[in-house]
């Protein structure tokens, strides 16, 4: 009996391990595959005129089959074969000191501190202006209509105007674009806010008022915690639309550096693997910080008794 | 019954009225309500829904405003009684807060009221072994039954030892056999504690199994209709709920019931 268990023991785990595994990997596996196949048949698609009319211009004999493998490698594709993106990609990730200008690390690094001072500044903002609201019913009235008009303006238009405004007033480089991102990333922060700090039960409200407690106690001890979960939700939200907010801030001003430069110039010079190269940097940017505030979100809710 | 100098009242209401301006018009919730408490009483209010014994409950509490009548808590105005900090509130629901620990739940308002670190844990220990609790000190409030919650919530009030405690159903939303227990531990509670209570229930056998003395309420308006005397000796059992004298008050409290009850709904 006590020779046969630790045996026992030793071989069923792994086998409700795979299972597990496999009940939560196959269907992401599947969506992959089936991604990945579309991408090859549309590549092959989109390609295919490109390929055949550069063979016809140089009048060399071409098979079926020269043109087939023509699509797979252009250098300048319509859309570039999920291989060709990979190597591009892991070459100027790899290829390259992290520091150079033609590293894919190096621009994710320069859009990266732009995000986070953005996030940074418009979350602290977009606190502050919840607090205001939830706190006073005249501001709430008199911010909340500015607030929600400053949303319906395309950044995309605004954002040349702040840098060049920024610009005279000598503020150049990393702060104009961290404002443009924080300028996007705090209403999400707001309205999250101002339903997290109004969640209390009403009879929290009144426990805390039969221990006449102060509005400043009601406050820490009662509505931020309180908020939380509700924070980390638009915190997430947030963090996405600042790295969009980067972006898009890196585009007027010239763009030396940073994802949205690289964008710029691979679409200026035609560049199609430069431009996908740098789409993919920004997806594995946002998927990493919105795992890292996840993260953050899942540990702090373990140590408010969350279960 | 002797009845004490006004200036040693727990409570001391007189006619108090509150009428609420609805959409369908004047709701009177308490009208010409007069009622005195003496420290250590066990008073029950009882009748059916309202009849104005919770809102009696929260005027008591400063949680709403009388639109006429004089009432003084522990000798002063509802409103300095509630700053002083007079009274524990017992609401039907625990309202604990998710995310503290029963230990930090039981805490809070000594957090609140500035008690020294030392004298957090001192209270907390000991009213947390008052009610049976010893030992759940680490677990959130999500891991205990609805019992047990309730029972932190009482420990909760008790915790800053106020003379008052006031307690709306707090048992109203527990099975029979939970609420017979707590009954038998709210008893011993009182009976070692020497506090005043005021309680709100819609249970007769719970009213007159705990009370000194059971006031019998009746709406539109809210008003009181009967106040019974029931001073069954304080090392009572729930047996005694079989005995003919419980029984008799028992009925005398469903008279009054019947009485005031307008049976047009």
């Amino acid at each position: 009996m006590t020779s046969s268990s630790p045996a026992l023991s030793l071989r069923a785990p792994p086998v409700r391990a795979r299972g597990v595994l496999v009940e939560r990997y196959a269907p992401l596996a599947t969506m992959v595959i089936a991604i990945v196949a579309i991408w090859y048949v549309a590549a092959i698609a989109m390609n295919w005129a490109l390929v055949r009319d550069a063979f016809e211009r140089e009048e060399t004999p071409y098979t079926i089959s020269d043109v087939l493998a023509g699509t797979m490698d252009a250098e300048r594709p319509l859309l570039p074969a999920p291989h060709q993106l990979a190597a591009a990609v892991y070459d100027s990730v790899f290829g390259y000191p992290p520091l150079a200008p033609r590293s894919l690390v190096y621009h994710a690094l320069v859009t990266l501190s732009a995000t986070l001072l953005g996030f940074l500044i418009g979350s602290l903002f977009g606190i502050a202006l919840a607090l205001m609201i939830v706190h006073s019913r005249v501001l709430e009235r008199s911010l909340l209509p500015w607030i929600i008009c400053s949303q319906m303006v395309p950044v995309l238009a605004l954002a040349p105007i702040f840098i060049v405004m920024l610009g005279a007033l000598g503020l150049h480089g990393l702060l104009p674009k961290s404002i443009i991102s924080a300028y996007l990333c705090f209403f999400p922060v707001t309205i999250g806010m101002v339903k997290g700090f109004t969640s209390p039960d009403p009879l929290q409200i009144e426990l805390m008022r039969t221990w006449s407690a102060t509005p400043r106690q009601v406050l820490w001890k009662l509505r931020w915690p309180a908020a939380v979960p509700y924070l980390f939700t638009s915190l997430k939200v947030a963090i996405s639309i600042s790295l969009v907010g980067a972006i898009v801030a890196e585009l007027p001003t010239g763009a030396e550096a940073g994802i949205g430069a690289r964008l710029l110039a691979g679409s200026y010079y035609g560049q199609t693997v430069q431009l996908w190269s740098a789409l993919v940097a920004a997806a594995i940017l946002a998927s990493g910080l919105i795992a890292v505030t996840a993260l953050v979100e899942h540990g702090v809710a373990r140590r408010m008794g969350a279960h | 019954m002797a009845k004490p100098a006004p200036e040693r009242l727990v409570v001391d209401a007189q006619n108090i009225s509150l009428t609420f301006e609805t959409a369908d018009g004047k709701v009177e919730a308490l009208s010409n309500v007069s009622l005195q408490v003496a420290p250590g009483e066990f008073v029950s209010f009882i009748g059916p829904s309202g009849c104005g014994k919770t809102t009696m409950l929260r005027v008591i509490a400063d949680l709403q405003q009388p639109t006429s009548g004089a009432l003084s808590v522990n000798g002063m105005s509802a409103e300095n009684a509630r700053l002083a900090r007079s009274y524990g509130y017992v609401f039907q629901a625990p309202a604990l807060f998710p995310w503290r620990t029963i230990e930090k739940n039981l805490k809070l308002p000594l957090e609140i009221m500035g008690y020294s670190e030392a004298e957090q844990r001192q209270r907390s220990e000991h009213y947390l072994s008052l009610v049976n609790l010893k030992g759940f000190e680490r677990k959130f409030p999500w891991q205990l039954s609805g019992g047990m919650q309730q029972r932190v919530s009482i420990a909760r009030a008790l915790s800053f030892d106020p003379a008052l405690l006031l307690m709306d159903e707090p048992f109203g939303a527990l099975d029979e056999i939970v609420r017979d227990h707590l009954n038998e531990q709210l008893l011993q509670l009182w009976k070692s504690t020497g506090k005043t209570v005021l309680f709100v229930t819609h249970s007769i056998p719970e009213a007159v199994f705990l009370s000194t003395r059971i006031v019998v309420m009746s709406p539109r308006p809210g008003r009181i209709i009967d106040v019974i005397d029931c001073g069954f000796p304080t090392d009572r059992s729930l047996e005694i709920r079989e005995t003919p004298e419980f029984l008799k008050v028992a009925q005398r409290v469903r008279i009054g019931l019947r009485a005031g009850h307008s049976y047009d709904e």
